[in-house]
Order: structure tokens, then C-alpha cells, then sequence
């Protein structure tokens, strides 16, 4: 091939242009690649936010619905269900092990949940991780509170930190349950899931807080009892929110699903985790598409920079095909020259482009995964990112076709003299 | 037959729509001839030597370059044809200002096996025969031949072309006003190297100019007037402007 070395080196006298080129289609190119990395790193997140549960149990309203409420600390529940339900499922014999959630209030803001220890053992994300503890312990003491990660950072808490929970949602809340304080006892490690914006607390603490609140607003101080008669009470939950339940084996999973759906006693829904994620992923998924597309358009911009730098170069370079004419190139000759041009601008941009976001990613990554806990699927570059650099590459061919059309009709009609 | 490099017979060109702007009866090269074409700009010289050099397609009439007719060639085979035996040398601006010398230099051999062959046997390589020929045309220099095109002297640059016209031996040297960019003294030095080239390898010489002080180095000259009997057309425009901008 003749014509490739006289292509690098007409780029190299062109260098600063050609430099500024590949800036633009190598930064066109890594946010495109960056995009679908970090859009596959957080449906991968978003997918796993909770594995390792086989159902989800709540009163029956819809998969989504209660998929918000219980995972995702959205919404309310519009009942709650029994505590003789809740020990109906849990003695099944397929069942493995069950864990209660109790919703409802909130501490600045952020969902209490009121649950068990089990919590910390059976709720797993991403590749089955557990939950850890940065710091302290789990819940002890009627009134210990353990903290996600995003609520100790917001609020700045560190463990020992006396706490006020707030009856109902709001961030603002006018009804707090100010003479029942918690302690904070532990800060759970980041794990990019709801936990993060979670309080825990245990299931007896939610109904120690409640006692004397049966209306729905505090009775007068003087007939509720005192913290150290709330200690020794039977705290048994007369209803929850919902529960996590694990099977002996998964393959049971569709017909304790059925089994729940259909209890008599009382109106349940079961959800399948990851089934109901996918479902909720899909309605979200039209903002990671724009977010594509975005990203798709902004490549076109980089290859327009091939084509404008091209086309505003061809005039000065009249000269330069009537000298390869005279030599005996062909008109085609003229014509693969500047494709090859376009081509090999943006081979090496994308490639460049490419290889600085995978490093970019290798060098952050673990960062951007303790921050935002996303973890990134593909450390490496994939076949998507050869799709990339392929597909960028044979368009600016067919954009570098363009000025080399231009310049193939220019050497025809020029011949050996430049008309300017 | 073989001894006619060049031969015209009943030449006749117009571009689109435009007048006959050349009708020549005849011209002819033999092998080793140099002939000076005296032809001030508007005379149609340019188109003549697109034709002779196959860049326009012809029209009506014959040119036999080597005794091949360009008529029945193809555009690609006539491209061939002017890589493999024609050098050509321009008033300016001849060489590609991104490559070195020296590869401006062995530029043909990169589009004509021919030639590249032919510099091969005569110096070994395209580029040892580059360097040979710059050195017989006065650029003594070694680091010359790497150096960029842009350090050069316009006069120094014209001889690169003579260079590049020369390596490979064709059999047809086209020159077209390639002293007059120079002063006096570089234009005799110029001229003297290319006759005394010309002389060594055997090629012929078209040798086209305005200048008819230079008429007198060659074996023989002609005035493109002279032989061209349309008549010179009536715009204002230069013979060889494409109308259209477009061949036909």
C-alpha cells in the first residue's frame, strides 16, 4: 500500500489540526463508551440491589408498588400485613428464613426500618455481598439505632450519637417521638443500595415508640410509660409492613409465590426480587436511552470535525494532487488518499479515546464504587468497545468519502494545472 | 516508429461547450530530442500538456506517446503510462511539503513498478539512485536529503523536482516554465544541469516557456502559435481554463 505512509505523513505536516481532531473523536468516543459503561454498571447495580431473597411479602397491591416501598424506601404501603400472616409464611416448611420490615417513620428525612438482626445477615446485594459495619455494633439496646453509610455522612453521625425519630415521613416532621431518643450503635459500610439512606432499628423498638401513639398522635406524656417500663414490656409487633423471605430451595420460589398470592386469611402479594427490578429497570430505562443517544450524537459531532477539517483543508492541498496527478496517481489514488485520512483519524482517536477511559476507569473505579457503589461490569474493554471503535472508524470512511469526492472531481478537472 | 516519442497528428481539443481552442497538424519528439515550445500563457500550452501527458482524455485527432495511442487507452492505463515514462517539472510548487526530500525524490517509484525497477538496476535502491541524482544536480549536501522541503531555496527546489522528473529513467521529460521562478544566473545553472541530464539518460525534452531567450540550448523550437491553427479565443480568460471547471 503506497498510500497509507503518504496519509500519516500529509497528517503529520498537519499536525496540529489533525491533533485537535482526534481530541475531538477521542473524547466523543470515551464518553460514549463511559456512558454505556457507567448505564450498565448501574442497571447491574440497580439489578442487584437485592439479591439472595427469594420473595418479597406484602399486603396485596402492585409488584411495583411494593418493590418501592420495601426496597427502595419509596412510597408507603397502603397496609400492613398481620403478624399471624407473617408467622404463617415463615412456617412453611420450604421456607428457609424470613425477615420483617416495619415502615413508617423517619429521622430527618431518611425511612426507619424497623427489623431484626437477621437484616444484617440475610440482606445481600451486587454478587451476594452482606452488609458490613464501618464502625460500631449492630443493635443491642431496645434503643439502638444502626445507620447507612449516606445518612452518617449527610447528617455527620458518628456511633453514640443520640437520635430523634420522627412519627411519619416527612422530612419535616411536627410529631417526633422526642421522648424515645436512640443511640447510634453502628454506621453500616457504603453499599450503593437504599441501606445506604436507611435507619435501622429493631422491630420491638418500633412498637416501643408507638406505645401511647394508638391514635396516631401522642397521647399527654403522663399516661405513656417511661423509657425504663418500655424495656420491660412485651413488645410483640401486632402487624409489619412486609418481609423478606429465603426458600430451602429456589426452585420453590413459584409455588410459595402462589401459595402467598393465594392466603385466605388475608389479601398478600409476593414479588420475586429480581423479576420485579427488571420490570422497574425497563420503566426507568427511557433516561438511560437519551442518555445514549446523547452520547451517540455527540460522536457525530466528533466526526463532523473530521469532516469540516477536511473540507476546509482541501483548497491548500489543490496543489499537493495536481503534484500526485503528475506522478502518475490516479484520480482514485486522490480519492483513497483522503479517506484513508478520515479513516485513520478516527481509528486512532477512538482508539486513543477508548484505551484513556479504560484507564481513567481502572485508576477510578474502585473509588466510583465506594462512593456511588457502582460496580463497573467490564474492567476491561469488551467487544462493545471494538463495536465502537469499528463502527466510528467505517463512518468516518464513508464521512472522509466527502471531501474525497471533492477532491477526485478536483483532479480530474485540474489535471497537472491548478486552476485557483 | 519506436524512435517517436511523441507524435501528434490532427490534434484537435475544445473543453465543454467552449471553441476549438487547439488544432494542431502535427508534432512530433523523437528519442533524445529537445525541443523548447515557446508559448506565452493564454496560448493553450497548459492543455496541451494535459493531453500529452494523459491527464485529459483526448478528443479528435491522435497522440501516440512510446507508439501507444492515448485514444485507446483508459484513463487508468494513460495514468500508467505518464508514472512509468514521463517526468514532469512544474514553474513551482512540485514538491509535497510533507515528505523529505528525498522521498519527494522517490516518489515515482512508489507508483510506477517501472520505475522503480529501472532506479533499482541503476542504483541499487530508489533511494541510493535519489541520492545519486541529487548529487550530480548540485545538491552536495547528505543532510539535504532528509531535510524537509520547506529549508530549501526555490532553486534548490526545482532541481529536487529535475531530481524526481529524472529518477527512472522515462523516456519523456516535461517541463513546464520550470526556470521561470528563478533569476538568471540559478535559471542558466538549471538549464544546463537538465540539458546535460536529459543528454545522459536519453529522454526527450518538451520544454515549454514563454522565454524565448532559452530557445537557443535546444536541438530545435517551436512557437505554439505557430502550430495551432484555431484561433486564439475571444475571452479574456487563459487557454486551458476549464469553462465548466470539469472535463468533458
Amino acid at each position: 500500500m503506497t498510500l497509507l505512509p503518504l496519509a500519516l505523513r500529509s497528517l503529520w505536516n498537519r499536525r496540529a489540526t489533525a491533533l485537535l481532531t482526534l481530541l475531538s473523536v477521542g473524547l466523543s468516543v470515551a464518553l460514549l463508551v463511559g456512558v454505556e459503561s457507567l448505564r450498565q454498571g448501574a442497571r447491574a447495580s440497580f439489578e442487584r440491589t437485592i439479591t439472595g431473597t427469594d420473595l418479597i411479602v406484602g399486603a396485596r397491591s402492585g409488584q411495583l408498588n411494593l418493590l418501592l416501598y420495601a426496597v427502595f424506601r419509596v412510597g408507603d404501603a397502603t397496609n400492613n400485613i398481620t403478624w399471624p400472616s407473617y408467622q404463617a409464611v415463615a412456617g412453611r416448611p420450604d421456607v428457609a428464613w424470613t425477615v420483617p420490615l416495619s415502615l413508617g417513620d423517619s429521622h430527618r428525612g431518611f425511612r426507619v426500618l424497623g427489623t431484626t438482626t437477621d437484616y444484617f445477615t440475610h440482606y445481600r446485594y451486587g454478587d451476594g455481598k452482606s452488609l458490613t459495619l464501618a464502625e460500631g455494633k449492630p443493635f443491642a439496646d431496645l434503643f439502638d439505632a444502626v445507620i447507612g453509610a449516606e445518612v452518617a455522612r449527610t447528617l455527620g453521625y458518628t456511633v453514640g450519637q443520640e437520635i430523634v425519630l420522627s412519627h411519619g415521613i416527612g422530612s419535616v416532621s411536627f410529631a417526633e417521638h422526642s421522648d424515645r431518643p436512640f443511640r447510634v450503635s453502628g454506621i453500616l459500610a457504603p453499599t450503593g443500595t437504599p441501606v445506604d439512606r436507611t435507619v435501622h432499628v429493631s422491630l420491638p423498638a418500633i412498637e416501643a415508640i408507638h406505645v401511647g401513639w394508638e391514635t396516631g398522635t401522642r397521647l399527654s406524656t403522663s399516661t405513656s410509660p417511661s423509657v425504663d417500663d418500655l424495656r420491660h414490656m412485651e413488645l410483640q409487633p401486632k402487624q409489619i409492613t412486609a418481609f423478606l423471605v429465603g426458600l430451602k430451595t429456589r426452585a420453590a420460589a413459584l409455588r410459595v409465590q402462589r401459595a402467598v398470592n393465594t392466603y385466605a386469611e388475608e389479601p398478600l402479594l409476593a414479588i420475586i426480587p429480581g423479576v420485579a427490578l427488571s420490570q422497574l429497570w425497563s420503566v426507568l430505562g427511557v433516561a438511560e436511552q437519551a442518555l445514549t443517544a446523547v452520547a451517540v450524537f455527540v460522536v457525530g459531532v466528533g466526526l463532523l470535525g473530521i469532516l469540516i477539517s477536511m473540507l476546509t483543508s482541501l483548497n491548500e492541498r489543490r496543489r499537493e494532487m495536481a503534484v500526485l496527478r503528475a506522478i502518475g496517481a490516479r484520480p482514485w489514488h486522490v480519492f483513497a488518499l483522503l479517506v484513508s485520512e478520515s479513516t485513520l483519524l478516527a481509528l486512532v482517536g477512538s482508539t486513543l479515546g477508548v484505551t484513556a477511559l479504560h484507564l481513567g476507569l481502572l485508576a477510578g473505579g474502585s473509588a466510583l464504587e465506594a462512593l456511588a457503589g457502582l460496580a463497573l461490569l467490564t474492567p476491561g474493554p469488551g467487544l462493545f468497545d471494538l463495536a465502537v471503535i469499528g463502527g466510528v472508524t467505517l463512518a468516518a470512511a464513508l464521512i472522509g468519502a466527502v471531501p474525497a469526492w471533492r477532491a477526485y472531481r478536483v483532479a480530474v478537472a485540474d489535471g497537472l494545472s491548478v486552476q485557483v | 516508429m519506436t524512435d517517436r516519442v511523441l507524435d501528434l497528428a490532427e490534434l484537435r481539443f475544445a473543453w465543454k461547450g467552449g471553441p476549438v481552442l487547439l488544432d494542431i497538424p502535427a508534432l512530433s519528439l523523437d528519442r533524445g530530442e529537445r525541443l523548447f515550445l515557446r508559448g506565452p500563457s493564454g496560448s493553450g500550452k497548459s492543455t496541451l500538456l494535459g493531453l500529452v501527458c494523459g491527464v485529459l482524455p483526448p478528443q479528435a485527432g491522435r497522440i501516440t506517446v512510446l507508439g501507444r495511442d492515448l485514444a485507446t487507452l483508459s484513463g487508468a492505463g494513460r495514468d500508467a503510462l505518464r508514472a512509468a515514462e514521463m517526468g514532469v517539472v512544474f514553474q513551482m510548487f512540485n514538491l509535497l511539503p510533507y515528505l523529505s526530500v528525498l522521498a519527494n525524490v522517490t516518489l515515482p517509484c512508489r507508483f510506477s513498478a517501472e520505475r522503480r525497477r529501472r532506479a533499482v538496476a541503476a542504483g541499487g535502491s530508489p533511494e541510493a539512485e535519489a541520492r545519486r541524482l541529487l548529487q550530480r544536480l548540485g545538491l552536495h549536501d547528505p543532510r539535504l536529503a532528509e531535510a524537509p522541503v520547506r529549508a530549501l531555496s526555490v532553486g534548490q527546489q526545482q532541481r529536487v523536482a529535475m531530481a524526481r522528473a529524472l529518477i527512472g529513467d522515462p523516456a519523456l521529460i516535461v517541463a513546464d516554465e520550470p526556470t521561470s521562478a528563478l533569476d538568471s544566473d540559478a535559471r542558466d545553472a538549471f538549464l544546463d544541469l537538465l540539458l546535460g541530464e536529459v543528454g545522459r539518460s536519453g529522454a526527450s525534452l518538451l520544454f515549454v516557456s514563454h522565454d524565448l531567450g532559452l530557445a537557443g540550448h535546444f536541438d530545435r523550437s517551436a512557437d505554439i502559435r505557430a502550430l495551432n491553427r484555431a484561433a486564439a479565443p475571444a475571452t479574456g480568460l487563459p487557454a486551458g481554463m476549464p469553462v465548466a471547471g470539469e472535463t468533458p
